[in-house]
């Protein structure tokens, strides 16, 4: 009853801050808008700049801010566990690198197909981290015993720098104007400026979290030890196969909603750890719902700092988080 | 013993010194060049407009205009000049984009002069074509040009001139099928000034840049009465037309889109500044003032 009780408070505490985060975020911005025009129905759409500005230029961003971030962050807290390394993140598999090798060549090639109101770079980079993840998953399940969490690694960061390889090779026999772009969206910006991007992502992403959410209680018996957790009834190889497909999707479906934006994988399922310790049904939601205040956050940094001028959010969040990883390491060793 | 020592490393700060005065010299005394390499390609079309054209030996990897370049050898270009080539061609006069450091340090080992060149505002255009006559022996015609591309620009503003000036947002880019990375012209550069001369005023005057990614917000926030999108396709059937319009309708709230003043210019040589800019602004100024 009392870890029940434990669990409740502080995911509802978790929970509180990231609805707050949420319901603030799109009220500020680099023009001052009127909350109580943006919501007077009795003005009409056409005319309502502040109902514009708020409904198509801040929501959509807010929203997507808080997915990209719940979802980099839970999947930050699943491959860590799973792979028993906590300096793992959600682009240590290679998933981000086929993601940006994806939108590299739909930029370069300028492809113009979409589906759905879905345009060519989501759905290439979407693509692209689907292949990286089958070419991973084939290499470490081809060891006879199963899925190796050693070969999965190797692979993964193979994989990643062959990719980046690639990438740096698009890029540089691209256009000046395609090159640019390129490297734009290596930046990462949830400026979607449209709901269909978030609605496409979604069923992905609410997959993968019904999965992380069925490997909770595994993931604490895992993270003691793979001979342990067998020793008490772990199918490790199917743990494992599914957090990693799990994790792996949630990541493509976020970087192709928002690009690879870094850090918020790593920093804070480690700050949730300091604060709440090392139970996982704890530590994926808590992590889920503070990765969505921390990117929206530095999201709302991006939009405001430089205005009119914009930041690209990733290098709000590398700025946070690079120290930060470095603090880590050093209390490490 | 010790004065012998301390010889040698003046011996060698004399030959360096020496070395480096014979360069210099070598660079300072420049005739008429007759082997000319462009590795900036709206210097190219500079160069054939004001009759340079025959000079010219070879170009970068991205020149495409005038026609006639499209036969020369080509060089590389702005991050990858191929200084071997360059260098083999044996040119007497290299033009280069301000950046390429390397590439001038390079030249001048090997004593080959260059004209250095670098993007700036419309005027710029104007100086240039002036110092490439100057420097090619083509003085005459260079003014010549330089007087026409003048006098087209002050027939435009003559035209637009009192007309009442719509704000304008200049985009050049952005993500295909969304709004998402926009890039514009910002209140500096020959893209503003284009914009200006043709009676439009920039909605991103007060951001001292060439250009700049503006999100939704900014757009929504700023209200321009005419956005035109620079589309470097040379013609769209309605249906492309059509779908590069569609994200636009998002905004609904911004006078251009309400009015239907979104207006795609097609054409690569919009964003040259080269003589094509004439051309440019007159079809800006159509846009802005139909």
């Amino acid at each position: 009853v009392t870890i029940r009780r434990r669990i409740v408070t502080v995911i509802g505490g978790f929970a509180l801050f990231a609805i707050a985060v949420m319901l603030w975020a799109p009220t500020v911005g680099s023009t001052p808008i009127s909350l109580t025009r943006a919501f007077d129905r009795s003005i009409p759409w056409l005319d309502n700049v502040d109902a514009q500005i708020f409904f198509v230029a801040r929501l959509p961003r807010v929203l997507a801010g808080g997915l990209v971030g719940a979802t980099l962050a839970a999947a930050g807290v699943v491959l860590q566990a799973m792979l028993r390394n906590p300096l793992a993140t959600p682009f240590t598999l290679g998933v981000s690198a086929g993601a940006s090798l994806g939108a590299m060549l739909a930029v370069s090639m300028r492809l113009e197909l979409g589906i759905l109101g879905i345009t060519s770079i989501p759905l290439a980079s979407f693509g692209g981290s689907l292949v990286a993840t089958a070419l991973v998953y084939a290499l470490a399940a081809s060891q006879r015993r199963g899925l190796s969490t050693n070969v999965l690694l190797l692979a993964g960061v193979t994989l990643n720098s062959f990719f980046s390889a690639l990438i740096l090779f698009v890029q540089y026999i691209a256009d000046f104007a395609e090159a640019l772009r390129a490297i734009r969206w290596m930046m990462g910006g949830l400026d979607v400026a449209s709901y269909f991007p978030i609605l496409a992502a979604l069923p992905f992403i609410v997959v993968a979290f019904a999965t992380f959410a069925y490997l909770t209680r595994t993931l604490n018996l895992l993270s003691v030890g793979t001979e342990a957790a067998a020793a008490r009834g772990v199918e490790v190889v199917a743990v494992h196969r599914l957090a990693f497909l799990s994790a792996s999707l949630a990541t493509g479906a976020a970087v192709s909603l928002g690009g690879p934006i870094g850090f918020i994988g790593i920093i804070v399922p480690h700050l949730v750890r300091l604060l709440v310790g090392s139970d996982h049904r704890i530590v994926l939601p808590a992590s889920a719902l503070f990765g969505a205040a921390f990117l929206v956050l530095c999201d709302l940094a991006a939009r405001t700092i430089m205005s009119p001028l914009e930041l690209p959010v990733g290098i709000i969040t590398a700025v946070i988080g690079g120290p930060f990883f470095l603090w880590l390491l050093v209390k490490r060793s | 013993m010790k004065s012998a020592w301390l010889a040698l490393p003046i011996f060698v700060l004399v030959l360096f010194v020496s070395f480096g005065a014979f360069v210099s010299g070598d660079v300072a005394a420049q005739g008429v060049p007759r082997r000319i390499i462009s590795l900036v390609p709206n210097v190219t079309e500079i160069l054939f407009a004001i009759g340079a054209g025959p000079q010219v030996v070879a170009v970068s990897t991205y020149d495409v205009e005038p026609p006639e370049v499209r036969s020369l050898p080509t060089v590389g270009a702005l991050i990858d000049p191929d200084t071997e080539r360059i260098i083999a061609l044996r040119p007497d006069l290299v033009v280069t984009y301000g950046s390429q450091a390397e590439l001038q340090t390079q030249l001048t080992a090997v004593s080959i002069p260059f004209f250095d060149y670098r993007h700036g505002g419309l005027d710029h255009i104007l100086v240039t074509m002036r110092a490439l006559g100057a420097r090619t022996g083509h003085v005459e015609q260079a003014e010549k040009v330089a007087r026409a591309l003048q006098a087209s620009i002050d027939a435009v503003k003559a035209r637009v001139a009192g007309k009442p000036r719509p704000r304008t947002l200049l985009v050049f880019g952005r993500e295909p099928g969304s709004l998402r990375n926009i890039y514009a012209s910002a209140g500096r550069g020959f893209l503003h000034d284009m914009l200006e001369v043709a009676g439009g005023d920039d909605i991103l005057n007060d951001i001292q840049r060439e250009s700049a990614q503006i999100s939704t917000e900014m757009i929504l926030a700023r209200r321009p009465d005419v956005i035109i999108e620079l589309n470097a396709a040379n013609r769209l059937n309605d249906a492309d037309l059509k779908a590069v319009l569609d994200p636009w309708s998002t905004l609904a709230s911004v006078p251009a889109v309400r009015n239907k003043r979104v207006i795609v210019l097609m054409g690569p040589g919009l964003t040259v500044p080269g003589p094509r800019v004439a051309a440019g602004i007159e079809k800006m100024a159509q846009a802005l003032h139909p």
